[in-house]
């Protein structure tokens, strides 16, 4: 297991991706699920950057796990930001016209779609959101 | 990210290589602002692009609003994983990709 802990900032977004795709290089996963991942990284700890501590900022945690038999790697986010469970809000309606679109939403919706599990806690004052992709 | 326009009369080709992210989205949507006046013939090449997330699909969603009003927008090359997105996304059935 590692872990990386940064403040919660857009700009911190590329030592994240670097952190979490050397840990996937390191398990030969392919470039298709590779790009998965590094979308579904993107989405939660931008997320994670915008609206867990409102305007302010604060610490934002992010561990990988590698577990066999599956063969699947796990990855956790954890803020003490406000609670907020993203798996409450409902999917967009995606097939609405272009101008009736919004945009809002499918962010968590690309990454519910493209992992193969998704859950959500909120413990000690902590948000625990964490999604699993099998390799 | 690495954009490069190519523009023939009323017709533009945007070509975009790399990553379509939270960070080069807002650069795209700035350098396309002011390229659009009088076009209407828009095509975005993706072939070299490897990667959209959420801020890169509303930009080429707020880019299909602006076409809708004066003229054609289509988009060529997706990648399988990018394909996927516009497929899960329901982009498949508002933009035109080729």
């Amino acid at each position: 297991m590692k872990e990386l802990v940064v403040k919660s900032l857009t700009d911190n977004l590329e030592s994240v991706l670097g952190f979490v795709d050397s840990e996937l290089e390191d398990c030969g996963c392919s470039p298709k699920t590779m790009i998965q991942i590094d979308i579904a990284v993107e989405e939660l700890f931008v997320n994670i950057a915008n609206y867990a501590y409102g305007s302010d900022t604060g610490p934002a945690t992010i561990r990988v796990e590698r577990s066999e038999n599956p063969r699947a790697v796990t990855i956790t986010f954890i803020d003490c930001g406000m609670p907020y469970d993203p798996l409450a809000k409902p999917d967009p309606d995606t097939t609405l016209s272009v101008e009736e679109r919004e945009i809002g939403g499918l962010g968590i919706f690309m990454v519910k779609k493209s992992m193969d599990d998704m859950t959500y806690e909120y413990r000690d004052g902590k948000n625990i959101l964490t999604i699993k992709k099998n390799l | 990210m690495n954009i490069k326009k190519t523009q023939n009369g009323n017709k533009l080709t945007v070509a975009l290589e790399g990553r379509l992210d939270t960070v080069s989205s807002p650069e795209l949507e700035a350098d396309l602002k002011g390229s659009l006046d009088g076009i209407t013939d828009l095509e975005f090449d993706i072939s070299a692009l490897e990667y959209i997330s959420s801020a890169g699909l509303r930009v080429l969603l707020s880019t299909q609003k602006i076409m809708n009003k004066q003229g054609d927008m289509c988009i060529t090359g997706a990648n399988e994983a990018i394909m996927e997105i516009f497929d899960v996304t329901g982009f498949v059935d508002i933009l035109n990709i080729k």
